[in-house]
Formats: structure tokens, C-alpha cells, sequence
């Protein structure tokens, strides 16, 4: 009886050792994933594109935003990201300026050409939708490892191939979501899909990334991204046009100074 | 015929039996169907313009179904430190609230200051924040003075907060979604009161009224219909005097009940706060068709009549009237149908049916049961009450000249009363003062504005038109101007973030504190405001998505349904005379209670001489003389005429339920007119003159019509405990119109006759 007692209990302790064995494999493979996907996508130096912005309610009104992005890869700290608006026409001129950081508040400055000045935005707020649509800040600013705690879940068929599926806990207290979870594609490490789940736990977003081409021969580039909100029915789709590599802009065009000369 | 029926269930009682009990069981089985709804919006059709205004406005803007928190803290100032922390808790604690979109509070409240060149945007409270007592000074003074925020999330006593959760239902199982909600938020409160004794916490808003519709709901199912049972019994005890014809009575209507219940069901009905009183209202109606078949039965009983014969002559006397009673309750049910409002269409639509399930029953059922049970005759002699009647009709014939002009003065007094009465539906109103909900509400309504308001949506026409100066001018000028009127709270207006960004763009220098003097300007401005608020705190509730139109809320101070839709029209006409050029849209739920409890009452008057018309020809038909109809028309009238009257004079507020209890009420008193004027005729037809006649009318269904009476009296007063008032005002009139129908019966009817049906009966009609 105390031998089947002690036999039962060491193997108890067995398969929970082997439990929290896999639970750690997971973690350490999930951010072997996303350190996989990080350095893949390394060193493209800088880039510009065109994107159009369809914001749809959940009674199918759509409303349209034009908007021109340049965006500088930064060795050590976050991306630098400069957004011009032309579209609607009262905000045409305005210029947005992001300094991302993988721990630290991001920074961020708006030129307003009907002031002629350039505003810092002194908020912590990172979580709101940006231009009013269904996209938060936080899901267009660049991707660093440290945002996130990861964890990998499981293989998963998704579109033609097979998928990463991969759980991302924001790191930063602000974010509103609990978690994120990815399906990263295994031939390029790319997002296919990710799911959003906000503060209680519910899901709240699913974004869709298609049209992925290459560039560079190394660089894999979604062309529409959808975003669909689940609780307001409401959707907004990304439209990237033109993405061009190698344009020859430097770190000078992307500070403040910068900003007011941006057309 | 009768006689071949009446054979046939006699000599196979079991078969009868068991036919209608399989019968009972294959309607009963819909039960499993039948779910139950406690939203405000089975009260509106889907067709309903109100409701339509509000669905549009919902989807143009955010949704705006929410759950209020009121936070009341005993020392009267919520700019203490340990409120403000609490409130700082609390607001973040709410966001794990099921279905939850959005959390606005004191606390989380987005503040915009400028420093130097750059635009802090922030809580107004956060939890890094020391709150030393210049800090709750500075607080309280930035709190007092924005208008977006003061009586609505803060009392301008500083003595009340608020936390105000909007949610957003996926519409799956929205009673669950409801329960699951406020169960939350109630936890919630709960568990910070144990933390905070010293604090109050109230809920409000648009789930928890369907959280009470629900429980009240409920609440009556669990108390109303044991009681009403129990009523029943004790009535049955006094009737009857019989244990078995009050087992048979009892069964009778068990599954009457189920039946209708079922077939509701299988019909796709769902329960309601009206429907869920179904099964009271049918036990009233119902007992009085087995206690008549019973009673008769024992009469012959003890007359030394056997069983079968008893049975045959009860049924013989009895098969007619109550099958004529049950029509005319019926057709009054039905006329409900005209109600606008879909779940008082379905109580009488269950109704009717289960006045004649039960009428069924009582003919074919009833007979069966009695004659298998062991039914003895009545041990009470039959009792004194005739001759209480005969003393009645001496009375009246002596008296009939002097008893005719002063009745007919009292019903014109009574009706001359009913212009007392005004149409008055607010949802919060329906719920008695002993309601939680009620008490919430009450007091939020006191220190913040929590129940009366009004969206108006103004469109400019162009995409980024609320850009435009001219059209801010015009939201900030009509808000303005709705702020001047004497039943404003409060306003939200866009106008207001316009001026305070203007503002906060030039240092906050308070001579910029106007309206931006350039498109390019006020949407440059609004494009820094936004991307600088969190998540959930976006301006989606006060913008559209093309931004072409801006959502104004206005609250209100309590009032009538009749000074809401004044208030919306005099709002409207002012947008329309001075900016003709936008097109505005006023929507909230107080306006489509506002516009129903009208609408509902003019459909209602509408159908109310079809409903006479049809009673009345019914029974011409049954009395088989168009004459007997004519006479009929005044004892029909009158009690409704009366009794609202009464009403008038008494409340003088008619709301959703009141509007129906002419028409409802018209179907069951009609019955004691017929009884009473068939037996009349009956003894004029044998060629007796009119005293004789109705002194004949007095002795053989008086008492019959004064113990119907006080059954259904007893009945319609359980509903009076409801703590819904649609239920307990219902209820309440109904007894009142159901007495005083007995009182014209045997007052003024019988007088009536004596003075102009004086004609010695040559021809038989």
C-alpha cells in the first residue's frame, strides 16, 4: 500500500515536472519564433509606400482616409516612422512622426500646417484608434521582441500552408489588450492572422494580412490588411500601394526639424 | 344535439378524461418553448418609428445601452482622497464588466492641458497621482467647470460620482447577456461596499431596468400566482363547500393553464412582464364557468336528483351562458391585438385563448371528472342571499323613479371626471417605490440626470462637415440654447471639445477658449485630440464614421412622457427655423416610451367600438332581440366611463397597462348584463310584467352575479401587489370597473327597465 502510494506520487511528481518542462519549451520556443521572425526581417534599411484607409460602420457606411508612409529601420532601439496625410482634405499637410521604443513610451509629434507647428502628443496613450479607425496605435507600430512575453501553442493549417500559432502578452501596462495570438506563416515568419483580445479576456479584433510579396528577395510585405472588430461590428481595411525599398532617406528626415519641411 | 354530446361524455367519462389529458399534454409540451424576455424593447414593434430613430442613431454612433454606478459617499464629498481612490479602483475593476465597450468615469475622464508646445492628454485621476489636498483642490475645480462631466459623471455638490458602463451585446441569449452584466456589476458593488461601509453605491441605467423588468417579473411569477391559488381555494371553500368539486375545479384549471401556456409556446411567444400574469388572470376567469357548472349540479343534488341528471341538468342550464361569457371575455382579450405594444397584443392574445381552453374544459372535461368523483350534494341549505335579493329588487322597484336620475348622475359625475386623466409612460415610473430600481433611480435623478434624455444627431451633409466653424457655431448655439431651457441637466456637445482644444492649442490661453476659425483648423485639432485618447475613450459615441454628423446628448430633469415629447418637438422646430440647412434627428428611450403610451391609447379608442359593436351584436345573437342589445349598451359603457373616471380623480396618470382595461374589461362585465337581462327576458317571454320580470332577474341570478363579482374582484386585486405598475394599475381599474358594473346591474339597469320597457309583451320578439 505505501509502495503504490509513493509510486503513485513520484509519478505524480513526474508528470508535472514534465508538464512544466513543456510549458517552459513552449515559452522559449515561442520566442525562439518570434526571434526567428525578427531577424528574418532585419536590415531592409528604410522604406515608403501609399495607403489607403477604408473605415466601414457596422451598417456598411464606408469612409476613406489617404495617407503617405516612410519608415527607417533603427539598430537598437524601435523604427522610426514618418506618416503624411492627404486625405480628408481639412487634414492634408499634417505630418506624424513616431520614434518607437522596445521598453520605453514611444515618442510622437504631429505637425499641424494650420498652426505651423509641431505638437508633442504627451499621452500615455498608445491603445486609441488611430485616424478613427478600427486599428489601434499599438497594432501598426513596429515589432519588437521586447513588447511581449511569447508563448508558443500550437502547428496550425492556415491559408496554403501551415502556421506558428503563437500567444503575445503585451509587456506594456497600457495596452488594452490581455493577449494577442499570431499565425505566423512557416515559409516566411509572417503574421497571417492575429486575434485581440481585450482587458476582460474577450475577443475583440481580428486583423487578416493577404497579398504578402516579396521584396529586397528577403523582405515579405503584406498589401491589405483587414481589421474587423467583433463587438461593434465594425471593420477597417489597410490598402499598402507602391512599397518602395532603398529610397535613400536617413535618420535627418525623421526629427522634428524634419517634420515641418515634410510635404 | 346537446342531449347526444352531453350522452356520449357521460357514458364514456374515462375516455373523455383521458383525451383531454393527451390534449393537455400535446399543448403543455410547448412549455419547453416558452423563454422569457426582460428587455425594454418587447415593449416597441419592430416597426416602431421611435424605435427605428434609436436603432439608426445606434448605428451611426456607438451603441449607448449602459449600467450606471452611483457612488455616494456619507461625508458628501467625492474629492476626498480615499473616494477618488475608490472611484480609481472601481472604474478599473469595471472594465472587466462582461460586454463592456467603454468606461467612463470621474477618474478616466481625459483631461487637456498644454505644456509649452506639447498637448498632455490623460486621466484625471490616475493611480501615480498623489492626492495631497492641493491636488483634490485642483480636481475639484477641473471637474466642477467641464461641462462634459459635471451632473453627468460628478454632481455639481461634488456630493455624487458616477461610473458609467456602456456595453455592447452580441445579441445571442440577451437575457443571459443582461443577468451575466449586471450580476457582474453587482458583485462588484457589493464587494466594495464590504471594503467601503461608508459608501453607498446605486445602479442605474438601460440594463439595470431590464435587470429589474426581469426580476420583477419574476418576483410576481413567485409571489402572484401561489397567492391567487390560495385565493382560489379559499373562495372554492366558501362556494362550494366541497372538497371535491373544489379538487375538480382546481384540476379544471391546471390545465387550462398549462395548455395555454403551452400552446404560447408553441406559437413562439415568449414570457413578459405582462404575459408572466397569464395564469392569474385565467384562474379568476376560469373559476367562475366551474363554480356555476358545480354549483347547479349541486342544486340538483339536493334537489334528489342523481348524479347523471344532476350532471345533464347543470350542464343544460349552464352550457350556453358559459359559453357566450368566454366569448365576449375573449373578444374583449383580443382587441389587444390593436395595441401597439407587442407584448400586451400577447397577453391577450394568451388570454383569449385560455378563456376558451378553459370554457372547453369546463363543458366537456368538468362533467367527466364530476361524474367520476364521489361528489355529494352541497351541505350548505341554499342559502339566505335570496332572500337579501328579493329585499334588493323590492328596493329598486319602489324606488326606481328617484334610484334612475340619481345614478344617471353619478355615472355623468364620474365621466365628467375622466378629462382628469393624462397619458403618462416613463419606463422608471413603472417600477413602485418599493423597488430597488426605483430607489436607485430616484436618487441618481436627484443628484446627477440618470433616466430623461434625448440624442438629437445633427448632419451637416458633407464628409468632415463637423469641421466646418458655421456648423460647430450651430451645435455650440443650439446647445446653448437647450442649456437655457428650464428641464436641462445637462448637455454633451462636440462644440465644447472644440473650444477647450482651441484652447489647449495656444497655451491655454483662455481668449482662445471660442470655436476654430478654419475647417483645417478644428480638424487638425480633433486629429491630435484622438490620437491621443486610450483605448475605449475615442469621441466614436459623439462622431460619425465619415465624421459628416455629431451626436448631441441632452438630459433631462424627470418628466412626463407628454413634456418629453413637447420638449423633443420644441427642439427640433428650433434646429429647423434657425439652421434649416442640416438635417436632425432627435432618439432615446424616454421618447419612445414618450411616444408609445399616445400612440398605444389612440389605437386603443380606435378599437374600442369595433369591440362594442361585436360584444353588442353577440348578445342581440344570444338574447336573440335586437332590443335586449340596444339596452345592454348603457351598462356596458358606463363602468369604463365610471371607472376611469374614478381613476381620473383618483391618479389621473394612464399609462401602457390602463390603455387596455376599457376593452379588457368590457368583455367580462358584459356577462352580468347578459345573465341578467336573459332571465328578465326569460320571464317576460312567460308573459310577466317588468316589476315581476326583473324581481324574477334579482332572485335567480343575483347571487350568482355578486359572487362572480367578488371572484373576479379578488382575482384582479392579487394583480394589484405587482410591483409593476403596468400589472398593479391594470389590475386595480379592472376591479374597480368590475364592481362598478354590478352596481349599474343592480341599480340602474333593473330602474332603467321598470321606467321604458313598460310595454306589456304582445309580440314575442
Amino acid at each position: 500500500m505505501r509502495n503504490y502510494l509513493s509510486t503513485s506520487l513520484l509519478l505524480l511528481s513526474l508528470v508535472s515536472a514534465v508538464n512544466c518542462a513543456t510549458l517552459l519549451a513552449d515559452e522559449a520556443k515561442g520566442l525562439a519564433i518570434a526571434q526567428e521572425r525578427k531577424n528574418r526581417d532585419a536590415g531592409w534599411g528604410d522604406s515608403e509606400s501609399l495607403t489607403s484607409m477604408i473605415l466601414r460602420s457596422a451598417g456598411g457606411d464606408e469612409s476613406r482616409r489617404e495617407m503617405r508612409t516612410a519608415a527607417l529601420e533603427v539598430q537598437g532601439d524601435g523604427d522610426k516612422g514618418l506618416t503624411l496625410f492627404d486625405e480628408p482634405r481639412d487634414v492634408r499637410g499634417t505630418a506624424f512622426l513616431n520614434h518607437a521604443h522596445p521598453t520605453a513610451e514611444d515618442d510622437q509629434w504631429l505637425y499641424l500646417p494650420a498652426l505651423k507647428r509641431v505638437k508633442r502628443i504627451a499621452s500615455r496613450n498608445k491603445s486609441g484608434p488611430f485616424m478613427g479607425s478600427e486599428f489601434a496605435y499599438e497594432d501598426l507600430s513596429s515589432f519588437e521582441l521586447a513588447k511581449y512575453r511569447f508563448n508558443y501553442l500550437r502547428d496550425e493549417p492556415c491559408g496554403d500552408g501551415q502556421c506558428f500559432v503563437i500567444e503575445q502578452t503585451p509587456a506594456d501596462e497600457y495596452s488594452s489588450y490581455s493577449k494577442t495570438v499570431a499565425w505566423l506563416d512557416k515559409t516566411h515568419y509572417q503574421p497571417i492572422k492575429v486575434t485581440y483580445y481585450d482587458r476582460k479576456n474577450s475577443l475583440l479584433k481580428t486583423l487578416s494580412l493577404e497579398d504578402y510579396k516579396l521584396y529586397l528577395e528577403k523582405y515579405w510585405r503584406p498589401h491589405k490588411l483587414t481589421m474587423e472588430n467583433h463587438q461593434t461590428g465594425k471593420s477597417t481595411d489597410l490598402l499598402i500601394h507602391n512599397i518602395r525599398f532603398n529610397t535613400g532617406r536617413t535618420a535627418a528626415d525623421f526629427d522634428t526639424n524634419a517634420l515641418q519641411r515634410a510635404r | 344535439m346537446k342531449q347526444l354530446w352531453l350522452t356520449s361524455v357521460l357514458n364514456t367519462p374515462w375516455r373523455v378524461l383521458f383525451g383531454s389529458l393527451l390534449l393537455t399534454l400535446l399543448m403543455g409540451a410547448g412549455i419547453s418553448k416558452l423563454e422569457f424576455r426582460g428587455d425594454y424593447r418587447i415593449f416597441f414593434s419592430a416597426d416602431n418609428p421611435q424605435l427605428l430613430a434609436f436603432e439608426q442613431m445606434q448605428n451611426a454612433f456607438n451603441k449607448s445601452d449602459n449600467i450606471l454606478i452611483g457612488i455616494a459617499p456619507a461625508d458628501g464629498n467625492v474629492f476626498s482622497a480615499e473616494t477618488l481612490s475608490l472611484i480609481l479602483q472601481l472604474t478599473d475593476a469595471a472594465w472587466q464588466t462582461p460586454h463592456s465597450i467603454r468606461v467612463d468615469s470621474l477618474t478616466n475622464y481625459q483631461h487637456t492641458e498644454a505644456d509649452e508646445d506639447d498637448l498632455m492628454v490623460g486621466d484625471l485621476v490616475s493611480q501615480s497621482m498623489p492626492l495631497a489636498p492641493q491636488a483634490l483642490a485642483r480636481i475639484r475645480q477641473i471637474a466642477l467647470n467641464e461641462p462634459s462631466i459635471v451632473k453627468r459623471l460628478v454632481a455639481d455638490t461634488g456630493k455624487v460620482a458616477a461610473i458609467n458602463i456602456t456595453v455592447q451585446f452580441p445579441e445571442v441569449d440577451k437575457n443571459r447577456e443582461v443577468f451575466d452584466t449586471y450580476n457582474f456589476v453587482k458583485q462588484l458593488t457589493d464587494e466594495f461596499s464590504r471594503q467601503y461601509p461608508q459608501v453607498q453605491f446605486h445602479l442605474g441605467g438601460v440594463i439595470a431596468m431590464n435587470n429589474a423588468l426581469a426580476s420583477e417579473a419574476e418576483q410576481d411569477a413567485r409571489t402572484l400566482i401561489p397567492l391567487m391559488f390560495l385565493m382560489i381555494i379559499i373562495m372554492l371553500a366558501l362556494l362550494l363547500r366541497s372538497i371535491v368539486g373544489a379538487l375538480a375545479t382546481i384540476i379544471i384549471i391546471v390545465i387550462a393553464i398549462v395548455s395555454t401556456l403551452g400552446l404560447a409556446g408553441w406559437a413562439g411567444i415568449f414570457l413578459s412582464m405582462t404575459t408572466v400574469n397569464v395564469p392569474t388572470i385565467l384562474m379568476t376567469l376560469a373559476v367562475a364557468d366551474c363554480v356555476h357548472v358545480i354549483a347547479s349540479m349541486q342544486f340538483a343534488l339536493q334537489r334528489g336528483d342523481n348524479k347523471a341528471n344532476a350532471i345533464r341538468y347543470s350542464m343544460q342550464r349552464n352550457i350556453m351562458p358559459v359559453f357566450i361569457t368566454s366569448s365576449t371575455t375573449a373578444i374583449g382579450f383580443l382587441t389587444l391585438n390593436f395595441s401597439e405594444v407587442p407584448i400586451l397584443a400577447d397577453l391577450g392574445n394568451m388570454s383569449a385563448t385560455g378563456v376558451m381552453l378553459a370554457c372547453g374544459f369546463s363543458l366537456i372535461t368538468l362533467p367527466a371528472l364530476l361524474y367520476l368523483l364521489p361528489l355529494k350534494a352541497s351541505l350548505v341549505p341554499k342559502p339566505e342571499s335570496s332572500t337579501v335579493m328579493d329585499r334588493l329588487a323590492s328596493f329598486v322597484i319602489r324606488r326606481h323613479n328617484l334610484l334612475l336620475p340619481i345614478m344617471l348622475l353619478i355615472m355623468l359625475a364620474f365621466t365628467g371626471l375622466i378629462s382628469l386623466n393624462k397619458i403618462n409612460d416613463e419606463a422608471v415610473k413603472y417600477f413602485s417605490p418599493n423597488t430597488q430600481f426605483r430607489q436607485s433611480m430616484d436618487f441618481l435623478d436627484q443628484h446627477l440626470s440618470a433616466s430623461a434624455s434625448i440624442d438629437f444627431a445633427l448632419n451637416s451633409g458633407q464628409s468632415s462637415g463637423i469641421n466646418q466653424p458655421e456648423f460647430i457655431a450651430a451645435v455650440d448655439s443650439f446647445s446653448q440654447w437647450l442649456a437655457q431651457q428650464p428641464e436641462v441637466v445637462h448637455v454633451n456637445a462636440i462644440s465644447d471639445t472644440f473650444k477647450r482644444l482651441n484652447k489647449n492649442m495656444h497655451g491655454d490661453d483662455p481668449a482662445y477658449y471660442r470655436i476654430p476659425t478654419a475647417p483645417d483648423e478644428a480638424a487638425q485639432y480633433l486629429l491630435m485630440y484622438e490620437m491621443s485618447l486610450p483605448y475605449g475613450l475615442d469621441l466614436n459615441n459623439q462622431l460619425n464614421l465619415d465624421k459628416s454628423a455629431t451626436r448631441i446628448a441632452v438630459s433631462l430633469q424627470n418628466m412626463g412622457s407628454k413634456q418629453i415629447t413637447e420638449f423633443e418637438r420644441k427642439a427640433l422646430s428650433y434646429l429647423a427655423q434657425h439652421y434649416p440647412q442640416y438635417s436632425a434627428s432627435a432618439a432615446s428611450t424616454a421618447l419612445m416610451f414618450g411616444h408609445i403610451g399616445e400612440r398605444n391609447m389612440a389605437s386603443m379608442l380606435q378599437t374600442l367600438p369595433l369591440a362594442l359593436l361585436l360584444i353588442s351584436l353577440l348578445l342581440a345573437l344570444s338574447l336573440r332581440s335586437w332590443r335586449m342589445g340596444l339596452i345592454s349598451l348603457a351598462p356596458n359603457i358606463a363602468p369604463a366611463a365610471i371607472g376611469f373616471g374614478i381613476w381620473g380623480w383618483y391618479s389621473g396618470e394612464i399609462n401602457l397597462g390602463l390603455s387596455v382595461v376599457a376593452s379588457l374589461s368590457l368583455g367580462i362585465i358584459v356577462d352580468d348584463t347578459v345573465h341578467f337581462l336573459a332571465k328578465y327576458q326569460h320571464a317576460r317571454q312567460e308573459g310577466r310584467n317588468t316589476e315581476a320580470a326583473v324581481r324574477y332577474a334579482f332572485t335567480s341570478v343575483g347571487r350568482a352575479l355578486w359572487i362572480t363579482t367578488a371572484v373576479l374582484i379578488v382575482g384582479f386585486s392579487v394583480l394589484m401587489l405587482s410591483n409593476f405598475r403596468l400589472n398593479s394599475d391594470m389590475g386595480l381599474l379592472t376591479a374597480i370597473i368590475i364592481f362598478t358594473a354590478l352596481v349599474i346591474d343592480f341599480l340602474f339597469l333593473p330602474a332603467f327597465l321598470l321606467k321604458f320597457d313598460t310595454k306589456e309583451p304582445k309580440r314575442h320578439a
